[in-house]
């Protein structure tokens, strides 16, 4: 990093360093466009493998998506899935190295759409992997298509008039739908548009990994997210967007969380 | 009541000119540079010398572009910030 880039605190030496870049983060530019929540994910997804000291155990499935390249930006083992099928992949991947940390980081396309049923029947078997779903609303590597989960009256490039719940159906709650279902271990709706969101999101990542130990099924931590390439808004505004029209229909909060007992037995 | 002393540092080569830390700064510490790095961006910069050390700004920087430093403080506030950084942070605390 340029030590142009650095306005460096005077005092710095006689202060405690209370934040700073994850290590298992390389460090190169992400691609993804500014404000972008795939990059935040990015960011704190390190910094809770840093904190739980699993890099050298941890495996993760890359998407067909604008998160195509995770692997170039996350220091762990990486695999690229073909599109939709991440959880297929980490079904495989998991049943060889059953003791590794395994999880797929995959988009809304991927994982609703394509995906949708590798994504279900994953669930339904109770793999023992995490799923990080970045809920954008919208096709962001492609130009701004409709997704499944795309808002009810929302343009994009293919719902020039909004989208019609007649023609399309209405946005699609997968993390809800995959929560009905027994295999479905952990299920959390989080988001990382301020810092109060960050915080709990890397808890709900904590917990995920944690639980991975007890083997006891599928964990899923969606990230409802923004796009501010594909909604034409700035990153500011796209967050404030999303506040009233993606938390709306996807409240942010836990869906699923295992009882005592499941835990203890 | 006085408040902590904090320190960011800014990589600013990084910076994307996104504005999130700038929105997110409750002290107004942070403004954009009128001047482009090499990318092209406006990058943030800071103004007024009342950071606190938060660490929100940094929470939020999706390219993680900032460090943030927090005054040295006594005995008992100590403890109570090394639970803030393990729950913060990821910095390596014991010599990984
Ligand atoms: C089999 C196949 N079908 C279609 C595509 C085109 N394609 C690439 S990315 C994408 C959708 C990505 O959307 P999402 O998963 O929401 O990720 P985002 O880019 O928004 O992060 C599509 C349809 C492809 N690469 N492969
Ligand atoms: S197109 Fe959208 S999802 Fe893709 S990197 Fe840009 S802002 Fe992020
Ligand atoms: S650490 Fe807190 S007070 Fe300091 S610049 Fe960042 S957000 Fe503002
Ligand atoms: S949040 Fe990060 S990338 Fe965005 S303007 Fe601030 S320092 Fe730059």
């Amino acid at each position: 990093m340029s030590e142009k880039g650095t306005v460096v605190a005077e005092k710095a030496s006689e202060m405690d360093l209370v934040y700073c870049r994850p290590e298992s983060l390389l460090d190169v530019r992400m691609h993804y466009c500014p404000g972008c929540g795939h990059t935040t994910t990015h960011k704190i997804l390190m910094e809770v493998i840093d904190q739980l000291n699993i890099q050298e155990e941890t495996i993760g499935v890359a998407p067909v998506g604008c998160a195509v390249l995770a692997y170039e930006y996350l220091n762990v083992d990486m695999h690229q899935a073909a599109h939709g099928r991440a959880t297929a992949v980490a079904t495989g991947i998991k049943a060889v190295q059953p003791d590794k940390y395994v999880f797929t980081y995959q988009g809304d396309g991927d994982l609703a759409a394509i995906g949708t049923a590798e994504t279900i029947h994953s669930a339904n078997r109770g793999e023992n992997f995490l799923i990080i779903f970045i809920n954008n609303g919208i096709y962001g590597m492609t130009g701004g298509q409709m997704a499944p989960t795309t808002p009810i009256g929302e343009k994009t490039a293919t719902s020039p008039y909004g989208r019609d719940k007649k023609t399309a159906g209405a946005p699609i709650d997968i993390t809800n739908l995959l929560a009905q279902l027994p295999g479905t271990f952990y299920a959390t709706r989080q988001a990382v548009h301020s810092a109060n969101a960050v915080r709990k999101t890397k808890k709900a990542l904590i917990k995920a990994f944690e639980y991975q130990k007890l083997d006891k099924g599928l964990c899923i931590v969606e990230v409802v997210s923004n796009c501010p390439s594909g909604w034409k808004l700035t990153p500011y505004e796209s967050n404030e967007w999303m506040k009233e029209h993606m938390m709306t229909i996807y409240p942010l909060g836990d869906i699923k969380t295992p009882s005592k007992e499941d835990l203890l037995s | 009541m006085a408040k902590v002393k904090g320190e960011v540092k800014i990589a600013i080569e990084t910076c994307k000119g996104c504005e999130l830390c700038i929105h997110e700064c409750p002290q107004e510490t942070l403004v954009m540079s009128d001047e482009l790095n090499q990318r092209g961006y406006h990058y943030a910069v800071v103004a007024i010398d009342n950071c606190t050390g938060c660490t929100n700004c940094a929470l939020v920087c999706p390219d993680a572009c900032i460090t943030v430093y927090r005054e040295q403080r006594g005995k008992k506030k100590l403890v109570a910030q090394l639970s803030n950084i393990t729950e913060n942070v990821t910095i390596t605390i014991d010599g990984r």
